[in-house]
């Protein structure tokens, strides 16, 4: 989407891209064209979705964690997501748009998070799998973002680095583990690395020249690396990481091209990417109706909040 | 109206000692919320040992778009720099 910047005051604009230029980060209360702010309200909200409807594949596991040292890791990795959330919110909010202006948002389909998500987690091997494939995903894109132009975004994406990477590591002990099991351990393991592959790699987004976003993004160093460039740092990484525990990535295609020094990988399929974020997923009406119920289900427990804090309110002015 | 809550702005102090330091924001409806979210939201890893809740309408904030004017007084008064005072030759631990 190109927004029209010929509304802008040309010097203002001007001084603001010079400061972009310099490496200065933008802050809430500084002038910012329209259209920045709507592309951070709209990548930030979404971000700060995707790790919350991130809790739901693996809320799915906790009650079924095969050893109690899972569960609590589990539950600490699920918390970690809540918060991530919640920082993201918060620097959301900075925008000027309200907590439940976003979740409105959210629950009318007007606002996306990370189609990955949208994907079931049918075995305890995709535990693994979602937290090396799908955070190793995540961490390359928020490593990246540490240094977006946006004060209060960069700053929630330096805490959540610190945070993410045990989960990462989690996920790859799980697989790995597994590896060293039996047959039908080891069988699990690959069949989730087949069923996870080719969404962590659709979760850098399409490709540069189809990206909406991205040049507009770059030129504003909201986004500091394309969608592509990402992808293959990704993939570098991951493909090693794979092989040393015996996994077989999914792809007949793959190989190491020795002159760049990069893998190479089929094409991913459009269509499915498309698809899924289209709402056609396996679990897209699934996601969304569960974080509709849990919003209204605990809407009591706001309203007597509330309530009690104007009570305190009124306590301390009478007191 | 959905209501979620005061913002409140989370200082952490890392270690005694220290300087608090701001660490983001979040949702309370009173106090003591704010503290116990804070703690569990922030300091999940020992990332310090003491919190301050400010409420975020009732900090004071100077304008960016003033700020040129606002704080050029310091421009020209170099003298209070160390750097400003010209030391004799040899001159030892000053």
């Amino acid at each position: 989407m190109a927004y029209d910047l010929s509304q802008e005051d040309p010097t203002k604009l001007a001084e603001f891209q010079a400061k972009i230029d310099a490496e200065i980060k933008i802050e809430p209360k500084d002038w910012m064209p329209e259209g920045y702010r709507q592309n951070l309200i709209r990548q930030i909200s979404q971000h700060a979705h995707s790790e919350v409807i991130g809790m739901q594949p693996e809320g799915n596991w906790v009650s079924r964690a095969p050893s109690l040292r899972s569960k609590k890791i589990l539950m600490a990795k699920i918390q970690d997501e809540g918060g991530h959330g919640l920082y993201l919110y918060c620097a959301a909010e900075t925008l000027g748009v309200t907590r439940e202006q976003y979740l409105k948002w959210l629950h009318e389909g007007k606002a996306k998070y990370a189609s990955v998500f949208n994907y079931p987690s049918p075995t305890w091997a995709d535990m693994g799998a979602i937290g090396w494939l799908v955070d190793g995903a995540a961490i390359v894109n928020q490593v990246s973002l540490q240094r977006t132009s946006y004060g209060p975004y960069s700053r929630a994406m330096v805490r959540i680095c610190m945070e993410e990477s045990f989960h990462q590591r989690q996920g790859y002990e799980i697989m790995h583990r597994m590896m060293q099991g039996n047959e039908a351990q080891r069988k699990m393991a690959q069949d989730s690395l087949d069923r996870w592959w080719w969404p962590s790699l659709m979760m850098f987004g399409p490709h540069d020249g189809e990206s909406a976003h991205t040049s507009q993004s770059m030129q504003w160093k909201i986004k500091r690396e394309s969608n592509d460039d990402l992808r293959q740092q990704f993939i570098d990484k991951t493909i090693p990481q794979a092989e040393l525990i015996g996994l077989k990535i999914p792809d007949p295609n793959y190989k190491f091209n020795d002159i760049t020094g990069h893998y190479e990988t089929s094409d991913i399929d459009w269509d499915e990417f498309w698809n899924v974020i289209k709402g056609n997923g396996p679990c897209n009406k699934k996601r969304l109706d569960h974080h509709i119920k849990a919003h209204t289900d605990g809407a009591w427990v706001r309203e007597a909040a509330a309530a009690y804090g104007v009570k305190q309110k009124n306590k301390l002015q009478t007191a | 109206m959905d209501n979620q809550g005061d913002l409140w702005e989370v200082f952490i102090q890392p270690k005694p000692g220290r300087p608090f330091k701001h660490a983001g924001s979040l949702h309370a409806y009173d106090k003591s919320m704010a503290m116990e979210a804070a703690r569990d939201l922030y300091t999940r890893r020992g990332e310090g040992t003491g919190l301050w809740l400010v409420k975020a309408e009732d900090i004071v904030a100077s304008q960016p778009e003033d700020a040129e004017s606002f704080f050029d007084p310091a421009d020209d008064k170099v003298y209070r720099h160390p750097t400003f005072y010209k030391m004799p030759e040899g001159a030892k631990h000053i």
